[in-house]
């Protein structure tokens, strides 16, 4: 059958650095917009819509509109953290199907391993952040926050370490065939469970690289896209929103993808059940576990035996993902693992990934974002993907 | 069984919050409910989340409550224990457990306020397992 959609995916390019010292964030950026750029077959002049994070140097947009030469009629600079690329998706999807735009760039780039980051502590966003008195001083770190959401999940539902070592097993089963990536050996649920503690029960191999670099993505109109040829990807479904911590009501056994999820799911028309492949933010390994449950591969509660054994392993597991490596062991730019996500999940709808992770006849697929804390306040999108004869 | 403590940083304190913050140099763990709705939030805020209503009253808390989960932060100079405690008013509360043995705290533990004075003489609710 062939869907109908308001927007396709033309273009797509992830950096193949993961150590920028010798280059600027600005520079980062124009490299993966001409690399998107070229992979659709289009240049910078047909672009009108520029979109980035917040972190992005400059006032939204405008400094990089600039440095990159572009002449923008549409912009958007939302930041909801790693999950903003995909946010972005959905934004562009209806910009382009009210006319607004007809060929949206979103690019990231950061350098948190040459800048010296060594971990993903939080970032300090001020004295005006009406939170901050009661969290600061506690100390909050990435880590042990999402520690927190891994122990409470295992509490209600009894997860073990060992099912949560599946998911980084599975990555780097992929990794090993990508030559970029940070980490690229073959690791057991014994290397997981036996590397450092770093907060209890999160392990160092349950956590992902820092890396430097970034990614950029192409959407078209479809008018666009009939001239550019059956490289173009089906955008079929968005869904996005925010979780907090409910004035004190407070949950950690779920994330923000059980309000992206439906909206996605609804808009494509499809179920869980329909993905051939998925790439799911993989910040830890509790994201992806609790993210599964959340966007209805399994149960709530399930997600632990769904995970075991291999079962996320492109070739003998019944749901690949993130044949790319994902975060926890390919890369995780600017530590922002959104764009490289949807990035792998257009690769499997070309059938350009690697031919040893490559899922046949791959026709759909879902990219999922994870952004901020999902122990704290946290960002979630989801994007439904068709290949171009879907 | 009790270990070293890090040096607290300072809350940062605004118009919304200084009476919480001064309460705390007295020992006391305040709490803000709307006058409206009835119900308790956190953090304390000027207006009630649930509702809107700017009738939000601070009260002063029982102090004592659940470990909701927890997380020891082992790799750092001074470790220590990350946690959300669930007060007995019904909200939870990012916070650090501190008199305690790293190796046997648990979630639904009974716990207790504490206060700590920060390296800029304000002071830190804490909580303490209940002998």
């Amino acid at each position: 059958m062939s869907r109908s959609c308001k927007a396709y995916i033309a273009g797509v390019f992830e950096h193949p650095t993961r150590k920028a010292v010798d280059k600027t964030i600005a520079q980062l950026h124009a490299e993966v917009a001409i690399g998107a750029l070229k992979d659709a077959g289009l240049t910078k002049d047909d672009v009108d819509g520029y979109f980035c994070d917040g972190a992005t140097p400059g006032l939204g947009g405008m400094s990089m509109a600039e440095y990159m030469g572009l002449d923008i009629t549409y912009t958007d600079s939302t930041e909801t953290g790693g999950s903003s690329y995909l946010v972005h998706v959905g934004h562009a999807m209806t910009a382009i199907a009210a006319g607004k735009c007809k060929v949206a760039l979103i690019t990231l780039a950061g350098r948190p391993r040459s800048e010296g980051v060594k971990s993903l502590a939080a970032k300090d966003y001020g004295d005006d952040l009406p939170e901050r008195g009661f969290e600061i001083p506690y100390a909050p770190v990435i880590t042990n926050m999402y520690g927190m959401a891994a122990k409470r999940h295992m509490h209600e539902f009894g997860t073990t370490s060992e099912q949560l070592a599946w998911i980084k097993v599975a990555a780097s089963h992929h990794a090993q065939y990508n030559e970029n990536a940070v980490l690229r050996d073959v690791v057991t649920v014994d290397d997981v469970v036996n590397s450092p503690m770093i907060s209890d029960p999160l392990h160092r191999l349950d956590c992902c690289v820092i890396s430097d670099g970034g990614g950029a993505l192409v959407v078209v109109s479809p008018e666009i896209a009939k001239t550019l040829g059956d490289r173009c990807v089906k955008l079929l479904g968005q869904g996005e929103g925010i979780k907090h911590l409910n004035s004190g009501r407070i949950d950690l056994t779920y994330t923000g993808a059980v309000k992206s999820g439906p909206v996605a799911f609804a808009e494509a028309g499809l179920t869980p059940a329909d993905m051939d492949y998925v790439s799911i933010y993989d910040s830890f390994t509790i994201t992806v576990l609790e993210t599964l449950e959340d966007l209805g591969f399994c149960a709530k509660g399930e997600g632990g035996k769904f995970v075991a054994d291999g079962n996320l392993i492109s070739g003998t597991g019944k749901l690949p993902f993130n044949t790319d490596g994902g975060g926890l062991c390919n890369n995780h730019p600017g530590n922002r693992g959104g764009m490289t996500k949807v990035i792998e999940a257009v690769r499997q709808l070309r059938g350009e990934a690697h031919a040893k992770v490559q899922v046949p006849d791959c026709t759909l697929a879902l990219a999922h974002g994870t952004g901020g804390s999902i122990a704290q306040r946290t960002g979630a999108a989801t994007v439904i993907m068709g290949r171009n004869d879907a | 069984m009790t270990n070293p403590e890090r040096v607290y940083a300072d809350p940062s304190i605004n118009m919304e919050t200084e009476a919480y913050w001064e309460a705390t140099k007295q020992n006391k763990l305040l709490l803000k409910k709307c006058d409206d709705c009835g119900e308790t939030h956190w953090y304390p805020r000027a207006i009630c989340p649930h509702c809107s209503s700017s009738n939000t009253c601070w009260y002063e808390g029982s102090g004592k409550g659940k470990i909701y989960s927890f997380s020891v932060m082992r790799r750092v100079e001074v470790p220590y224990v990350m946690a959300y405690v669930t007060l007995d008013e019904g909200v939870s509360l990012l916070t650090n457990i501190v008199e305690c043995d790293f190796d046997n705290l648990s979630i639904d533990q009974d716990v207790e306020v504490v206060f700590r004075a920060t390296q800029g003489d304000q002071a830190l609710p804490l909580f303490r397992p209940v002998a």
